[in-house]
């Protein structure tokens, strides 16, 4: 607190007001090194900003696509981070040529702000680069003999999922519960019941996908309410767990969309990854592919109960139901948490 | 420009005339300014953004039951690790002081180290260790005592750093004159020692204090995150702010920086009298 009484004693009105001009002047300079920045589109220089889930997919694709025609001295800048964060951080001024992000809300942000344009989805995948599956995972040999949404409420079962309001990537978690009521049969009032028994049972509410995914490996939790990717990359990388596909549960669609700014390579880009040969590197790391076709139906069964967030009326729908910070049915259910617990 | 350019100018000519009023001005301005870049505008940013929703929402922000509970966890917590680092904060810098032992110095250089980890990784560590698969036979991963333990980590150096020169500068004499008038080793330091490091103690615990309610990094893994329960207030905000309300991730964390504020501003106090008092 000394700097205080330094400025309190020797402060005169001249003194502030070369303060001032130092100030005026560093925002200037900030000011130029904004505008000299933000230009990014049209080079055949691309700007990636992505979810940090498919770092590793999108490290095989860019060279890949360097190979072909359309991606020839095409370089790139990647920007790796929680998807919620990346779609801030374009609004905030980071140059951005594609934008690939966990969930279509986060590119809405970016159609809401003209960064992105609001026909994204028109393309032959509308938008979609890849697909996966909300699963759960169990122990190795599943010792808890957890088949399904239902094993998870029992008493005495430790479930981890991330928090739906810091990781975007967990609202896919809770609309596959609640949606498995729903497919089910049961009314909006019993799945909601359901949610809320499901976070009494959660142990760890981690802050996103990965950090779940480490909290498990390290000893926590009877199962895990994670991605088919996530657990396949995982069982790559050695971690002992198995994986369980429910009866009933949702397609997860990441989107991809080039921003208003960017150049043809931009989109040559997004089709590359798009088409077989870019989708054959996403399934080497665990995700479904868009091209029908592709999907080995062996190693990637689809359940019988499988539905997608149109089930609920689409995103705008279910983030302003279900998540929204100050009142929505997840807001009154982790409220609920302390009623119950004191 | 010409009156900017004037100011600039001032303080030269100012210096040629009465050079001892020259030098603080223009280090007075330059600390201004660049406490207003680094520190205050930024902070104001934060108030002025807790109040966009209107005081109602300010209020609802900070009053929700779930807001309440981090908050009251992290204050509670913070105190009890504040707590902990006074005793073992002055009993550290007692030792690194007073006694001499082999691997002295490299224990020293030792105390610093908690800031120079990235705290993310002091969480992962902390984690590794004593939690469900850690080598240590207790658990305390994902519970309130496992947020206690990475707040300790992280504000450990706060006390220590602040009591070790105070104690160095001590003048013996004064203890060494008690124990020859026959005071026992426990009355001289109550009576001789104390007394001079509590404005040293105070500055550390505010600070350390301070540093408990904002940390984020060691705590997110560990804490568990359970509203309620092993919920934080960094952490709570956090979920806001990934929930694009940022009006009450501001709201709360202008509520943590009022609480910071008074305390700090009690500390100076305290140090300031504990230094008219020494002289």
């Amino acid at each position: 607190m000394q700097f205080m009484y330094f400025i309190g004693m020797t402060t005169t009105p001249k003194q502030v007001l070369f303060a001032l001009t130092v100030l005026g002047l560093a925002v200037a300079l900030a000011g130029c090194g904004d505008s000299a920045t933000s230009g990014g589109g049209g080079s055949s220089k691309l700007s990636l900003v992505a979810y940090s889930t498919p770092k590793e997919a999108y490290e095989g694709i860019i060279p890949a696509f360097q190979k072909t025609p359309a991606g020839k001295g095409v370089t790139f800048s990647q920007s790796y981070g929680a998807s919620g964060d990346q779609a801030r951080a374009v609004i905030a001024g980071l140059p951005a040529d594609v934008a690939a992000l966990s969930l279509e809300p986060d590119i809405t942000k970016l159609v809401k702000e003209n960064l992105v344009a609001a026909d994204w989805n028109s393309t032959p995948t509308k938008g979609i680069v890849t697909r996966s599956l909300v699963v759960i995972g169990v122990r190795p040999g599943n010792p808890k003999h957890i088949k399904g949404w239902e094993d998870l409420v029992k008493p005495g079962v430790q479930v981890l999922t991330p928090n739906p309001f810091t990781s975007g990537g967990a609202r896919w978690n809770v609309m596959a519960a609640y949606g498995s009521q729903i497919v089910q049969g049961r009314t909006d009032a019993q799945a909601q019941d359901f949610l809320a028994k499901l976070f009494k049972n959660v142990v760890v509410q981690d802050k996103a996908a990965r950090d779940s995914l480490q909290t498990f490996t390290s000893g926590k939790g009877d199962a895990i309410i994670s991605y088919e990717n996530e657990a396949i990359t995982a069982q790559q990388k050695g971690e002992k767990l198995d994986y369980v596909i429910p009866d009933q549960t949702i397609l997860i669609e990441n989107p991809i969309a080039a921003t208003t700014k960017a150049g043809p390579k931009a989109k040559a880009f997004i089709d590359f990854a798009t088409s077989a040969a870019g989708q054959k590197i996403f399934a080497a790391k665990g995700y479904r592919s868009v091209i029908p076709a592709l999907v080995d139906k062996q190693k990637y069964p689809d359940p019988p109960g499988e539905f997608d967030i149109t089930k609920f009326g689409g995103w705008d729908a279910v983030m302003k139901k279900f998540f929204d910070p100050t009142k929505s049915v997840m807001q009154k259910i982790e409220a609920g948490l302390g009623v119950s617990t004191g | 420009m010409s009156a900017p350019a004037d100011a600039l100018a001032l303080p030269r000519r100012a210096a040629r005339g009465r050079r001892r009023r020259g030098g603080p001005a223009v280090g007075g301005a330059l600390a201004t300014a660049y406490l207003s870049l680094v520190v205050l505008i930024p902070l104001a940013a934060v108030v002025a953004e807790s109040t966009t929703g209107g005081t109602a929402a300010f209020w609802h922000a900070i009053s929700g039951a779930q807001a309440f509970a981090a908050m009251r966890f992290t204050v509670i917590v913070s105190l009890l690790v504040v707590v902990v680092n006074i005793v073992t904060g002055t009993l550290i810098a007692w030792v690194l002081v007073r006694d001499e032992f082999p691997g002295k110095r490299i224990v020293n250089a030792l105390i610093d180290l908690p800031f120079a980890l990235p705290t993310i990784v002091a969480g992962l560590v902390l984690l590794a260790l004593y939690g469900p698969r850690g080598p240590a036979p207790f658990d305390i991963g994902f519970t309130r005592i496992a947020v206690g333990l990475a707040l300790a980590f992280v504000t450990l150096p706060f006390v220590v750093r602040s009591v070790q020169p105070v104690l160095m500068e001590l003048d013996r004499e004064m203890e060494e004159a008690a124990t020859s008038l026959g005071a026992r080793p426990r009355t001289v330091f109550a009576r001789i020692v104390l007394p001079n490091l509590v404005p040293a103690i105070a500055a550390g615990a505010g600070l350390a204090f301070a540093r408990a309610l904002g940390e984020f990094g060691s705590v997110v893994l560990i804490s568990g995150n359970i509203p309620f329960k092993t919920e934080v207030a960094s952490v709570f905000l956090f979920g806001q702010i990934e929930s694009d309300n940022r009006a009450a991730a501001a709201a709360v964390s202008v509520v943590l920086l009022v609480l910071s504020f008074v305390l700090l501003l009690f500390v100076s106090w305290l140090s300031t009298r504990g230094q008219r008092r020494a002289r």
